[in-house]
């Protein structure tokens, strides 16, 4: 008989030690729900983090865990995928280690698109050193490290990953855990490297970083969920929408200027052209909602598949069928 | 030709029953043996050209965590790179094996050349007290039978095993006398495929202290590892005090004991009494006929050359307290020497040293030799 799992049948005996209030507990949670969902059997499941506060997860779960190095965490990960390619494989990472110390496998990870899920939770700070400037960081940031303000420009996790050629990326904030368990779902599913950048708040040392964007009063205006095949439509009542004005997103109202849902642009996750998804990555307030959802979810060669193909035929074809036979088969001779 | 037979770890791959997984960064001069392994997919051999030395044995060591036997190969200034994950492979005991194919170095230094100046960074390079087991290759042909010793050994006693090699015998050639695989002995996996509700990551063999290689798709066997200091048994994060000296001590008593499984060390010329010539890896070939000639003098000189050289194996003081002079032979500037004076502190080394980018000749090393036996 099939066991039917529950959220709480992912969860390890391991006490959480994240801070009170953190939003890494949120994401805990949405990562068990969405495992329960699809019943993956718990030995078949591997968490593996870098370092930071985010790092710590695969304490936290009943599965195969490897809690590795600074930024290294989606170079290990490749290599477990590659030694056994059932495991369903998921890299837990934060801004700093992904963006940062981590940045060459992050974006090398992208471009081969193995099959893992790689989680990044932006919280725009270094949180486990207590207060340093990260790479998403916003320009002229008061951090211990920059008492002066940051002289450097924030990278857009989107933007670079759409650079890498991402197949999969989605943006969730930490507050709708529901979004959240529907967005890890999706990503387990998606065949290929699936990218997902959680907003997270980081209740210590950046508190309320993203609150502009997810708090309850400024959600509906803040935020443009996305769903595949539905209408670009946000704000309260979804009165507001998104339309295409040559080069350029425009922010349109409903009924205003003789507008209407058929000037809306609708969400195509699965179009290979990444312009539109680059665009959307791009926007941000106050001139534009931040768009959140899967905003890019398209198939491509996939590099563990193709190495398991290449076996596969080789083993078949090759001019050799053993090590023996390998060993006599360049320039020999017998000493007698 | 030594770059080439280097590949063969994967015949122990099939001893073990286990795939063979290199991760690997182009270096010169290590580069070959990445270009010679990625030709036998059709042995199921994987190979993964990383995006840096760094993702190369971490993908190893992931591949490692998973099952596969993992390699990784490189030369100094990639092994410098890899430091801090061979700490993560000491730290979380897993099995790798890393080939350093050393070159004349600091920095870039002589990319093309030889050296066997890599060996204080094999034995001691890391951050904390990380013992790992290091082997040298000593000649091309001699590169089968160290590589399949560096996968015995790291599967055996679960840890990391350095490799080491250099550019002349990584570029030189020599017959080898080929083994059948049924020649060869099996590698015994220490493992768990049934759920034990008693077992703990970091429980350990009696006599190795090895703990047993569980990979993941294990049922009921989930369990966390990571570079953070373990619980003695458990395997849980542990910053207790005198828990995080005893794992000091069990890591290094592991390392300690692979002394146990080794062969003792030979000697050339037991009946001499004067001169002992050591050497290490590469410089095998010219050391023995430097040695064989003075020998065939009637000279009286002996010589001893490691392949093991972290632990040493259990009979070198026995070797070397029967000598009244020892002379340590090396390309570089005195690391072996350096490392046997902090090991065997009871003897007195002496040094010939060439730093050239090039290896010994039998003439100087003769001329050498005979200045010590005359003084």
């Amino acid at each position: 008989m099939e066991i039917l799992r529950k959220p709480k049948d992912y969860a390890s005996d391991q006490e959480v030690k994240w801070c009170p209030g953190c939003g890494d507990y949120a994401i805990l949670n949405a990562v068990q729900r969405a495992l329960a969902e699809m019943n993956i059997d718990n030995k078949d499941i591997v968490f593996i983090s870098g370092i930071g506060c985010s790092s710590r997860f695969p304490y936290y779960m009943n599965t195969y865990g490897f809690h590795t190095i600074h930024g290294r965490a989606a170079a290990i990960a490749s290599g477990v995928r590659l030694a056994n390619p059932n495991l369903s494989v998921w890299i837990v990472s934060g801004d700093g280690d992904s963006l940062a110390i981590g940045g060459n496998h992050f974006i090398h990870a992208i471009r081969r698109n193995l099959n893992m899920n790689l989680l990044v939770f932006n919280n725009q700070i270094y949180g486990l050193t207590k207060g340093q400037f990260s790479p998403t960081s916003e320009r002229g940031k008061i951090t211990k490290s920059s008492p002066h303000g940051t002289l450097e420009m924030p990278f857009n996790t989107g933007e670079l990953a759409m650079g890498a050629r991402s197949t999969f990326f989605a943006r969730v904030p930490d507050t709708d855990i529901k979004l959240m368990t529907q967005t890890m779902l999706e990503a387990e599913k998606h065949q290929g490297l699936s990218l997902v950048e959680v907003y997270q708040n980081c209740v210590i040392f950046n508190d309320k970083a993203h609150a502009a964007i997810t708090a309850k009063e400024n959600k509906a205006d803040s935020q443009l969920i996305l769903e595949h095949g539905k209408p670009m439509l946000f704000g309260v009542d979804n009165q507001m929408g998104l339309r295409l004005n040559g080069l350029e997103l425009e922010v349109v109202k409903l009924g205003e200027n003789s507008i209407t849902i058929d000037d809306i642009l609708v969400h195509d996750a699965h179009n290979t052209s990444p312009t539109l998804h680059y665009m959307l990555t791009q926007m941000n307030r106050p001139n534009f909602p931040v768009a959140m959802g899967v905003i890019r979810n398209v198939t491509a060669p996939i590099f563990d598949q193709e190495m398991g193909k290449q076996i596969d035929q080789l083993s078949t074809t090759s001019q050799w069928s053993s090590l023996d036979d390998l060993f006599f088969s360049g320039n020999t001779f017998e000493i007698n | 030709m030594g770059n080439l037979l280097r590949h063969w770890p994967y015949g122990c791959s099939r001893e073990s029953r286990r795939k063979l997984f290199l991760g690997s960064y182009p270096i010169t001069p290590a580069t070959d043996i990445m270009q010679e392994l990625v030709r036998h997919k059709w042995a199921g051999v994987k190979v993964f050209q990383a995006e840096d030395e760094i993702a190369g044995i971490c993908s190893a060591i992931g591949a490692s965590f998973a099952g596969n036997i993992a390699v990784t190969t490189t030369s100094g200034p990639g092994m410098a790179l890899k430091t801090e994950a061979i700490g993560l492979a000491v730290m979380t005991e897993l099995p790798i094996i890393i080939v350093n194919v050393q070159r004349g170095g600091p920095s870039t230094g002589l990319p093309t050349k030889t050296e066997q100046s890599d060996l204080m960074q094999a034995v001691w390079g890391r951050n904390g007290e990380s013992p790992v087991v290091v082997l040298a290759a000593s000649g091309p042909g001699n590169c089968f039978d160290m590589a399949f010793e560096a996968v015995r050994i790291a599967v055996e006693h679960m840890t990391p095993v350095i490799l080491l090699s250099e550019s002349y015998i990584a570029n030189g050639a020599e017959p080898w006398l080929i083994k059948s695989t049924k020649e060869l002995p099996k590698i015994k996996i220490n493992t768990l495929s049934e759920p034990n509700p008693n077992w703990r990551p970091y429980n350990r063999d009696n006599d190795t202290l090895a703990r047993k290689w569980v990979v993941p798709g294990t049922a009921d066997l989930q369990h966390r590892i990571g570079g953070l200091e373990k619980d003695d048994c458990t395997g849980c994060v542990s910053h207790n005090p005198q828990n995080h000296e005893l794992m000091v001590q069990i890591r290094q008593e592991k390392v300690t004991r692979v002394a146990k499984d080794i062969p003792l060390q030979k000697v050339k010329g037991k009946e001499a009494t004067k001169l002992l010539v050591v050497g290490w890896g590469g410089q095998f070939g010219i050391l023995f006929g430097a040695v064989n000639d003075l020998q065939k003098e009637g000279k009286n000189i002996a010589f001893t050359h490691f392949n093991y050289i972290q632990p040493l194996p259990m009979n070198t003081a026995e070797i070397f307290a029967q000598y009244d002079k020892i002379l340590v032979c090396e390309l570089n500037n005195g690391q072996f020497a350096n490392y046997l004076r902090a090991v065997l502190p009871q003897f007195t080394y002496e040094q010939y040293n060439k730093i050239q980018g090039l290896p010994f000749k039998v003439a100087e090393l003769k001329e050498k030799f005979n200045q010590i036996l005359e003084s």
